[in-house]
């Protein structure tokens, strides 16, 4: 991973706070319906109204949820209680939002990233969602609009939030972050991870320090995040603004700032002297959560493969480092790539068609068949151009590699054809030839290309790029060069 | 006629739900407009399903334990499409579209909601006078409170528009006005009746409770009303207690304490202050009477229940100023428009709420302020821990024990009005047991100086509400 220094001299130092709204049926504290995009105000009832009388209980499923994310994130499973975080908001029902606060139900953990750097975990605890207001008027500014409709089919939607300790070092970081936690929530089915419908949503923790200095810097922290992209830019944008206070002889003032997508820039929400005084205290409408050990480790013999697993289940069957896998994981393709290696095809190969032939889906193509053409690849009977055409094929309507190749006319190019070819292209190149047999490694390999590149135009890419090589060193050699 | 009376007849056939109904609603119609104990009389309502009972006793069905009783509710209880104001303009008008759970089972056990009782505005007050909608007064003496803040269901009852009526209990909400209009009041243990639909002033204390003429009748609402409910997270798992069936079986072998910090005199250095000699000597005369029927009676001691009522003040105004933050003009009831949602907000909470109100949300919101909250909601945590585990010594050594109800007999409207803390100490006797979650009764005990009836309060541990039920009924039968 590139961690190249954003603004040189300076450190960005980046905790993320990530909430995830878990994929329960119903609602975190009542029997109403978790559905993202249904008609506004039905999927509602009095809990998630906030009506006088109502009082919240506890869906079970969202507590397993949540403590199959703090197994995912190795973190301590603990006895925990919720708490009122009391503020004012139209789209909070009770304008208090119940949450975890001094005993979440997972404690420290940590995330390791697919290049293997672990990124600690604070906490990982649960609270309701709220409901979405929208401001109609004023270009949908609160301040400027004329009024405002309140859809709750959102509030009370269980979520997970996730607390990272300050230990990202720069947006690419942070992005890869996102993902393999995305990535993770996705496959224990704790979350849809989609952060275009919202139901994953990224608050950045920015500070910047003096390259060399371990004392953190003052923190602001920056909403209104919709996608990684956007994140980047935030955490890039607000990086340069710090530092520009600080090199100019100002001081940052810890903040809540707003990422404004259209103008790319932060924007001051409130300062710490504004924040709110949230006045939390135990709720006095639910008991503590104390899950047993049985039950926690029932959930954990359930828990399927979890991305690093994966990475690591593949880059053993292949010989690699698990960053090599890291792409084939992410596109869910490792289960394929593992059976086929298994099956006898050539790692590195199984690894450069899943990397770069199959963008569009492993469509119809079975590992038998996979390891059957890699088989032919490797043994000669097919180039490796032909083999991605073959590739395709499979993928589009499954069968047999050999009838797609027979069907396409591809056969292996005879290899005293070849010989001839690339002994005309020599004499038709003496000062090329003179560079290939007189050159460095780099010269060599950049004439190679030339010839190479010749004998592909020449035969319309039916030939094997790997024996046209070894022909030129074989021809080399004989002139003793 | 008792409500145990009323259902025996209705179920065997013997008198009409009808008739039982128009009865009390005559009752009311001649007694409600000086005693104000309804906010909402359900006439019309209450005859339909009377109608509906007797039709379902004539095709041979039993409508249940309290068929055709009428039932007074709090109009803190919701009812589905009936207004439920919590005696505060902030509600007026508002309609639940929901039933509290004791609501549901009384309907179900076949009783007749016969009105909406008035209350301090949300349960906030010890005389009935800080409801929005007038005060009540008391049946007895109508220049007299009934007490409160569930005035309304105990003036109801002493003034027999009702046999039977539901409150809630907070600080003492349900048994002070009991003691105060001579009726019978309870408070069950924590999590015994369901809260579901009760709107809420301190979640931690509040618990609804029965109001009857007689011990008997308050055993019958409360096995209807008792017992588990799955949309009550602290309601506790277990059946409703079987009370009806001990009430006989006398205090024989009990041992009763009089708890030495509740009764006040010149001779207690550490009891409470302002319990009335006139009171003091009718629960001594109580106790007594208990030891007649074969209890041992003697002193006992709970020393930090002399700190309970400070606790209850930071307590119960914190979990309020959390409550009733939802009442912001944006969902229901009251909405004062302006031009931004917090101006709207602020209109609307200054224009609805009375002055009571007011001052327990800003009690609340201040002891849970951030560089306040271990000063105050803290260390009331602490002294409430300190009261459970005294009463947890005290219970090693007694069954129950025994304390005035209120300081006083019932005292005149305006009286107390004008000094908060004078009136807050009114429940200095009830709130430890809202504190420490376990039940409490107050049964009535002869009468004051001034002639006003005096309630003697019994309290027992956490689920004993059927040794609780046998001393109130030898204390009801030994009555002067």
């Amino acid at each position: 991973m590139s961690n190249q220094a954003l603004i040189p001299g300076w450190e960005v130092v980046i905790g993320l706070e990530v909430h995830a709204e878990l994929a329960t049926v119903t609602k975190m504290f009542s029997s109403a319906l978790n559905q993202f995009g249904g008609k506004p105000n039905t999927n509602i009832d009095p809990v998630s109204l906030g009506l006088p009388g109502s009082l919240p209980v506890l869906n079970e499923k969202a507590v397993e949820l949540a403590i199959r994310v703090g197994l995912a994130l190795d973190c301590v499973i603990q006895r925990s209680v919720f708490a009122r975080k009391n503020y004012f908001y139209p789209d909070m029902p009770k304008d208090f939002q119940i949450s975890q606060y001094d005993l979440p139900i997972n404690g420290e953990g940590s995330l390791e990233l697919p290049d293997g750097r672990r990124i600690g975990i604070e906490r990982a605890h649960l609270e309701e969602d709220t409901g979405k207001s929208t401001h109609v008027g004023g270009g949908g500014r609160i301040h400027e609009a004329g009024h405002s409709l309140i859809d709750y089919n959102r509030a009370g939607v269980p979520l997970i939030e996730i607390v990272s300790a300050p230990d990202m070092r720069g947006a690419e970081e942070a992005r890869a972050y996102v993902s393999e936690l995305r990535a993770i929530l996705v496959a224990i089915g704790a979350s849809d991870g989609k952060m275009e419908e919202g139901s994953m949503r990224v608050d950045c923790n920015v500070s910047v320090r003096r390259d060399g200095t371990t004392e953190l810097g003052t923190r602001c922290e920056v909403k209104n995040i919709n996608s990684l992209r956007s994140m980047g830019r935030a955490i890039e944008y607000e990086a340069r603004r710090q530092v520009d206070l600080i090199e100019s002889g100002e001081r940052v003032e810890q903040q809540t700032r707003h990422w404004n997508e259209d103008d790319g820039r932060t924007h001051k929400l409130r300062s710490k002297e504004e924040a709110y005084d949230y006045r939390y205290f135990p709720e006095p409408d639910l008991v503590p959560v104390e899950p047993s050990d049985e039950w926690i480790a029932e959930i954990r013999a359930a828990l399927p493969m979890l991305p690093r697993e994966r990475r690591r289940r593949l880059a053993d069957a292949a010989g690699v480092e698990p960053s090599a896998t890291a792409l084939t994981v992410e596109r869910g393709m490792d289960d394929l790539a593992v059976d086929t290696i298994a099956a006898g095809a050539d790692a590195a190969r199984v690894l450069v068609h899943v990397e770069n032939n199959l963008a569009d889906g492993v469509g119809e193509l079975t590992a038998a068949s996979f390891a059957a053409l890699v088989a032919m690849e490797t043994g000669g009977d097919l180039t490796a151009t032909q083999a991605k055409t073959v590739l395709a094929d499979l993928a589009a309507s499954g069968g047999d590699p050999a009838a797609h190749a027979a069907d396409h006319g591809f056969e292996a190019m005879d290899t005293s054809e070849l010989e001839a070819l690339v002994d005309r292209l020599i004499a038709e190149h003496p000062e090329v030839w003179a560079g290939f047999v007189g050159g460095d490694d780099k010269e060599r390999r950049k004439k190679a290309g030339f010839f190479v590149g010749q004998v592909m135009r020449a035969t319309q890419g039916n030939a094997d790029g790997r024996i046209v090589n070894e022909l030129l060193a074989r021809r080399a050699t004989e002139q003793g060069a | 006629m008792s409500a145990r009376a009323i259902a025996t007849a209705v179920r065997a056939g013997e008198r009409s739900a009808r008739s039982v109904v128009e009865e009390h609603l005559a009752a009311i119609d001649s007694g409600e407009g000086e005693i104000h104990a309804f906010n909402l009389v359900l006439a019309d309502e209450a005859l339909v399903r009377a109608d509906d009972l007797d039709r379902r006793i004539a095709n041979g069905e039993d409508p249940g334990p309290l068929a055709g009783v009428p039932v007074a509710l709090k109009d803190n209880l919701c009812t589905r499409g009936i207004d439920t104001t919590c005696g505060s303009r902030i509600l007026e008008g508002w309609r639940p579209p929901y039933d509290a759970t004791v609501v549901e089972r009384l309907a179900a056990a076949g009783a007749v909601a016969i009105g909406k009782t008035n209350l301090d505005e949300f349960a906030m007050g010890s005389s009935t006078e800080n409801s929005a909608f007038g005060p009540t007064r008391n049946p007895l003496d109508t220049s007299r409170v009934p007490g409160g803040s569930s005035g309304g269901s105990a003036a109801a009852v002493a003034a027999g528009f009702a046999p039977l009526a539901l409150g809630s209990d907070t600080g003492g909400s349900i048994r002070q006005p009991a003691a105060l209009c001579g009726t019978v009041g309870v408070k069950p243990t924590y999590g015994r009746v369901s809260r579901y639909g009760l709107v809420a002033f301190g979640s931690s204390l509040d618990q609804i409770g029965p109001f009857a003429a007689t011990v008997e009748d308050a055993a019958l609402l409360l096995e209807v009303i008792g017992g588990h409910d799955p949309l009550d997270s602290t309601s506790i798992p277990e059946a409703s207690p079987d009370l009806l069936a001990v009430l006989g079986r006398g205090v024989e072998g009990l041992r009763i304490g009089i708890i030495s910090e509740l009764m006040g005199g010149p001779d207690r250095a550490a009891s409470v202050e302002g319990i009335a000699d006139d009171v003091r000597a009718r629960v001594e005369q109580a106790a007594e009477a208990l030891a007649a029927a074969g209890a041992t009676v003697e002193h006992a001691s709970v020393p930090s229940t002399i700190y309970g009522l400070s606790a209850y003040y930071l307590i119960a105004p914190a979990e309020a100023s959390s409550n009733l933050a939802r009442f912001d003009g944006v969902r229901f009831g009251l909405r004062v428009d302006a031009d931004t949602a917090p101006e709207m907000n602020t209109a609307t909470r200054t224009a609805g709420f009375g002055d009571e109100v007011k001052r327990r949300i800003m009690l609340g919101t201040y002891a849970l302020s951030a560089g306040y909250y271990d000063a105050y909601y803290g260390k009331s945590q602490k002294v409430r821990t300190l009261i459970q585990r005294d009463f947890a010594r005290a219970y090693e050594s007694f069954d129950l024990l025994l304390s005035p109800t209120a300081p006083t007999t019932a005292f005149p409207l305006g009286d107390k009005t004008g000094d908060p803390m004078l009136m807050y100490l009114n429940d200095v006797c009830t709130i430890p047991s809202n504190l420490a979650g376990h039940p409490s009764m107050s049964v009535p005990f002869g009468s004051g100086d001034d002639g006003m009836p005096v309630g003697v309060q019994i309290l027992a541990p956490a689920l004993a509400e059927a040794t609780m039920f046998r001393a109130a009924a030898v204390l009801e039968g030994s009555a002067p």
